[in-house]
């Protein structure tokens, strides 16, 4: 206790401070853009994993073989192979670029399947009552079917962007300057690790926390009638 | 006038022949009734005729034109003309009873806002339900839910109109008012096409009677002859077991 007191200022410097900011950004962008991303696409893709149409099958299998694989591999696996697959193409060597790309890719494949399951849940009965009458796909969606889907999707999509936010600790397997990262070059500088990661705790749960509560008023504003 | 011509139509689930050789005129203002066992295709004809199921061959023609069902504009142009009420109601549980019977006509038909709404508090008053503008499906009972699917065909202001079973999923005191609702209607002479095992009802309301047994028309009479002295044997068997 008498080392952390002892430590707290040098540990409080500017310089410090800065530099957890910049972690704490790095965690944040690498979340928030992956969270943005993930459900854009992944709704995207469970909607057209919904149609029917035989001319949209060749790309419906490709949405299955794409969340099959990406739900199933470890983040880190994903990560690494992306890594290795840009250093080998030569298309980045930013390593926060393949970072977003690789986090962008999981939670697209976990968000589809989220969102597919909540199309699934809202009975075929309604399908048909506003099929009957003549609504468009895209109507039905958004008029009947959405709205109904959301006390499904959000409660699971909202824990997988916590989860994810946390998730995100494994891009400093590549070298990515995030919180964690941050966390560990602090405590390879003798800053107790007590102190180091405490701290880092502290800021995951100011990064989660505001989601947390986004997604409980998220849940009350459209998850119910 | 004939107002629905199905001709020669087979219509499949996957491998199972569900509709075999039909064919069946209804003229305009008229009302049938399909009676027939469970599984016979009753319902398969009515979700045919609003494209819910596709025909595989045969023609069908509503108020004079020949429907491709494949089209999308002969698709609309056949559930302009037509608006079915289910079993099992399908209100859209988001939305309440007023925005269910007001949804269509303004979104989808395009109508406007306040004509729809008059309309439509207009036809909840007459099946008995102004006083529940605001509730939601599941607030309602199962014969409340039914009178306000059937409200919500009419704010359509369909040609014809398709009743699927409705009151098979009714307890026996509710099946009273939906079937008072429907009397009321068929005075009005708007053309009707109802699925019912409520023989009483179909004896009283309808011109003529289909009895479908495995996908095929057996029967196509009036009450009186399906009823009293049906043509074919297996008629008169389903008849007597279920007057019996």
């Amino acid at each position: 206790m008498d080392r952390l007191i002892q430590e707290l200022p040098s540990f409080l410097s500017i310089w410090n401070i800065i530099f957890l900011l910049k972690a704490m950004g790095v965690t944040f962008l690498l979340s928030l853009i992956g969270c943005l991303v993930g459900f854009s696409l992944g709704t995207l893709l469970a909607i057209f994993r919904k149609t029917k149409s035989a001319l949209l099958i060749p790309l419906r299998i490709l949405i299955v073989i794409y969340t099959e694989i990406f739900r199933r591999i470890p983040f880190l696996v994903s990560l690494l192979l992306i890594f290795y697959i840009f250093q080998i193409g030569k298309i980045t060597d930013s390593l926060f670029i393949i970072a977003i790309v690789t986090v962008c890719l999981i939670a697209t494949a976990f968000i589809s399947e989220i969102v597919r399951s909540g199309l699934e849940s809202v009975s075929q009965t309604q399908w048909d009552a506003a099929k009957a009458m003549n609504f468009s796909y895209y109507e039905t969606l958004k008029e009947v079917i959405f709205p109904q889907a959301w006390k499904v999707i959000l409660p699971p999509a909202f824990s997988f962007f916590i989860l994810f936010i946390k998730d995100t600790a494994l891009a400093s397997q590549i070298g990515v300057m995030e919180l964690t990262f941050a966390g560990k070059v602090l405590n390879n500088k003798g800053f107790s690790p007590i102190l180091v990661f405490g701290t880092v705790l502290i800021l995951y749960f100011i990064l989660s926390f505001p989601l947390d509560r986004f997604g409980k008023y998220m849940e009350r504003k459209y998850a119910t009638n | 006038m004939q107002q629905i011509e199905i001709s020669d139509i087979n219509a499949y689930y996957d491998d199972y022949h569900v509709l075999n050789n039909v064919s069946l005129s209804i003229d305009k203002g008229h009302i049938v009734s399909i009676i027939g066992p469970s599984g016979s295709g009753k319902s398969s004809l009515l979700k045919l005729l609003v494209g819910l199921l596709l025909p595989k061959s045969g023609t069908i023609s509503i108020s004079n034109k020949i429907i491709n069902y494949t089209n999308k504009e002969h698709l609309n142009y056949a559930r302009n003309k037509t608006a079915i009420v289910f079993q099992q109601y399908n209100l859209f549980q988001n939305m309440n009873v007023l925005k269910n019977v007001c949804i269509a006509p303004y979104k989808i038909q395009k109508r406007k806002k306040e004509e729809v709404e008059e309309q439509a508090i207009k036809l909840l008053d007459k099946v008995g339900l102004k006083n529940k503008l605001n509730s939601y499906p599941e607030e309602l009972s199962g014969g409340q839910q039914q009178r306000v699917a059937i409200a919500r065909a009419l704010c359509l202001n369909p040609e014809i109109l398709l009743l699927d079973e409705i009151t098979s999923a009714l307890d026996p005191e509710l099946v009273k008012e939906v079937l008072d609702t429907i009397r009321d209607l068929a005075s009005e002479g708007m053309t009707m096409l109802i699925v019912s095992h409520e023989m009483v009802f179909v004896k009283e309301v309808s011109n003529k009677v289909v009895f479908m047994d495995e996908g095929v028309i057996v029967d196509y009479d009036t009450p009186h002859n399906i009823f009293e002295s049906p043509k074919h044997v297996r008629t008169a068997d389903f008849v007597s077991t279920i007057l019996r």
